[in-house]
């Protein structure tokens, strides 16, 4: 097993409703993938298989050597997830949430570790400031911080940009480009494609349930992710029409 | 396609032929009761009823068991044929057992412990009813009916006891003596027979209706799955 | 056994979340007190209860108002986690999912005692009647784990499903009858001076009724919160 995460024939169906059909996915260490699609195509269905939240209905996924669902509680240690929602309490502060993570990941060194991570994200002054208090920015921020916290080899992001204005974008690109800089391997599904090309590595597109399209960041051109997409999608499309 | 089963067809024939005659012998072959008379009648149907209506919720809790394990819905829709028809089989025995009490002890309603644990078991059974319609997702659907059919019918002997230990009532039917226990009598043999037979034409007929009941969920669920392909 | 200590890590962590979060806000506990309060104004003027009320009816009144307001904390308690997402985030951890379970139910039980540590004087005060009595607070102890490890588990179904509100006590309640019964009669015959023999056969079901759906529900917990 090459790949840090593997995933062959993957299909999800939700009662008859199919989502994920044969899906292939390989993803080696280091690289950060971007995954684009049109809304309802299955990213954040596909996401929260990886991250362990769901389990395949057929098919085999493999994240850093082992086998999901059945080695789950392995896979979960090397995994940071952000999704959406922020997954923070509100009542608590910003390092009593990254406490209790802290200790449910048995993060060594906690106390610092906790401090070295408010740095990364740029909240130590709001430390003791609670959640509720934040803006989704910060929110968003700390989630990244929490998702680290344990140093995972894999960070699963979803659609983080959601809700964020510029400036808080700015800063959230920021911070992930620090975290992938370390070494660490991504995927991250969005809409925002300028975001994203200057961010990822690599450009996978998934419609009708599987991934259709695969693009490495070097072979493409200045502003030619728009393109790339626009493509991919086109002949998904005609595909399907073509299937009818 | 789902052509009925020949076996179900013989299985049909057997439940309506035993109830018939399970019936012809509650009025013609059973005794008239000394005490009670022909109310007392009713007493054959209504132990039945309840038996199933216990049988069922049993199987029930079981099969949530081996969903839980194997996680193959064909054991849900097992689950949910034996939840309703043993909440209708419970209900004929409760209200049976108010059509017995009525002339007997002057009240529809007595708060004695098996009637009041068979209408707490009838509540729970709603209760699963009433959370799977709360859910879209088939397999959330299964596994949390899986649950709840365990959870109810592990209760439902506590509770029996408990409220037997809080008020008695209810006459011992089986083998008690005691003539002070209103509403109590003793079997005679002819009564032990019709009163046996009438168990088992009732299990036949439990057996049918759960068979019907799972084929109507399987032929549900294959026009909702035709539904979605032509939608797609 | 080396999976000790992480699960009772995690357990703790997630007991002393519960308590902090709610330490904060405190709109749980506060609800849930207010509601008993008012719970047990109400039965005053439905009963008609006289200032020195019978034994049986107070254990009834107080077991009411306990289980109404522990359907309130179990509510709350799961919603928290399910709006903000944060069941995935406690899902996502490398723990056992049954100490997420038992965290939850340890603080949610420590809810349920602390309102009941305040309804019992208040409702001694209003109707004279002592019930600082040490075996009726093991009943009450004993009543309330039951109540809150069932409650725990059903409040996680009831949480994921639309109608999430007035679920909850639907499935509790008849499942609960027992612990409710049970617990009333213990403490009623507590509140009459009644001796250990009248009194030992509640305890006994109150016991079995809490290991059996403690196990139960830590065993099932997993199927219940994974999708």
């Amino acid at each position: 097993m090459s790949s840090l995460i593997e995933v062959r024939s993957l299909v999800k169906r939700f009662g008859a409703k199919i989502v994920l059909r044969q899906l292939n996915f390989h993803v080696e260490t280091g690289e950060f993938v971007a995954l684009l699609g049109p809304n309802g195509a299955g990213k954040t269905t596909f996401l929260r298989i990886l991250a362990s939240l769901a389990r395949p209905s057929l098919g085999e996924v493999w994240v850093a050597g082992f086998r999901l669902p059945q080695q789950a509680a392995h896979v979960r240690r090397r995994l940071g997830v952000v999704s959406h929602q922020p997954l923070l309490y509100g009542d608590l502060s910003a390092e009593e949430n990254l406490r209790f993570y802290g200790r449910m990941y048995a993060v060594k060194d906690l106390e610092a570790r906790i401090h070295e991570v408010l740095e990364l994200v740029g909240l130590v002054a709001r430390r003791r400031d609670l959640v509720r208090t934040f803006s989704r920015g910060m929110q968003q921020r700390l989630a990244i911080g929490r998702a680290i916290l344990h140093d995972p080899d894999v960070l699963l992001l979803d659609e983080p940009h959601t809700g964020l204005d510029q400036d808080a974008c700015d800063m959230l690109d920021g911070v992930l480009r620090q975290i992938a800089g370390q070494g660490r391997t991504v995927v991250m599904t969005s809409h925002d494609l300028a975001r994203v090309e200057d961010l990822a590595s690599r450009f996978d597109v998934l419609t009708g349930g599987r991934i259709t399209a695969s693009q490495p960041a070097d072979g493409l051109p200045r502003d030619g992710l728009l393109a790339f997409y626009r493509q991919a999608l086109e002949s998904q499309r005609s595909l399907q029409g073509a299937t009818r | 396609m789902l052509q009925k089963p020949k076996l179900l067809t013989v299985l049909d024939v057997a439940a309506i032929a035993s109830f018939l005659a399970a019936t012809g012998l509650v009025f013609f072959y059973a005794p008239l009761e000394r005490v009670m008379g022909a109310v007392q009648k009713v007493f054959y149907f209504h132990v039945a009823s309840g038996w199933v209506g216990m049988l069922s919720f049993a199987v029930a809790a079981v099969v949530g068991v081996i969903y839980l394990i194997r996680k193959d819905l064909k054991w849900d829709s097992v689950g949910v044929a034996a939840v309703e028809i043993g909440i209708a089989f419970t209900l004929i025995n409760v209200i049976t057992g108010a059509i017995w009490a009525r002339p007997i002890w002057n009240t529809w309603w007595t708060w004695d412990p098996r009637l009041t644990t068979a209408t707490i078991m009838e509540l729970v059974y709603f209760a699963y009813l009433m959370l799977r319609s709360g859910i879209e997702e088939p397999e959330r659907r299964a596994r949390f009916g899986a649950v709840y059919a365990i959870i109810g019918f592990l209760s439902v002997p506590l509770t029996f006891f408990s409220i037997r230990l809080f008020r008695t009532i209810h006459p011992v039917v089986i083998g008690s003596n005691d003539p002070g226990a209103m509403g109590a009598f003793d079997m005679t043999p002819r009564m032990t027979q019709v009163f046996l037979f009438s168990l088992v034409a009732f299990t036949i007929v439990y057996f049918d209706l759960l068979w019907h009941r799972i084929r109507l969920g399987k032929l549900a669920e294959r026009v909702e799955s035709l539904r979605l392909k032509l939608q797609a | 056994m080396s999976g000790l200590t992480p699960f009772i890590s995690a357990m703790s962590a997630v007991i002393w979340k519960d308590l902090r979060a709610e330490w904060r806000s405190r709109e749980v506990i506060s609800a849930m007190l207010v509601f008993a309060l008012l719970v047990i104004l109400i039965f005053n003027f439905a009963l008609d209860l006289q200032p020195n009320v019978r034994a049986g009816i107070s254990s009834g009144v107080l077991w009411v108002t306990l289980a109404f307001a522990g359907t309130l904390g179990l509510n709350r308690s799961m919603a928290v986690e399910k709006d903000r997402g944060c069941l995935d985030g406690l899902l996502l951890a490398p723990v056992d999912r049954a100490a997420i379970y038992l965290g939850k139910a340890f603080a949610n039980l420590l809810f349920m005692l602390l309102v009941a540590l305040i309804v019992l004087p208040v409702y001694g005060i209003l109707y004279n009647t002592n019930l600082l009595i040490p075996g009726l607070l093991v009943v009450i102890l004993l009543g309330s784990e039951g109540y809150v490890a069932v409650g725990t588990l059903l409040s996680s179904m009831a949480v994921q499903a639309r109608t999430r509100d007035i679920l909850l006590p639907i499935l509790l309640f008849p499942v609960a009858v027992p612990v409710v019964v049970s617990a009333v009669k213990a403490t009623g015959g507590y509140l009459a001076g009644l001796g250990w023999e009248e009194i030992q056969p509640w305890f006994t079901l109150l016991v079995v009724y809490d290991v059996i759906f403690t196990s139960v529900a830590f065993m099932v917990f997993d199927s219940v919160v994974e999708e």
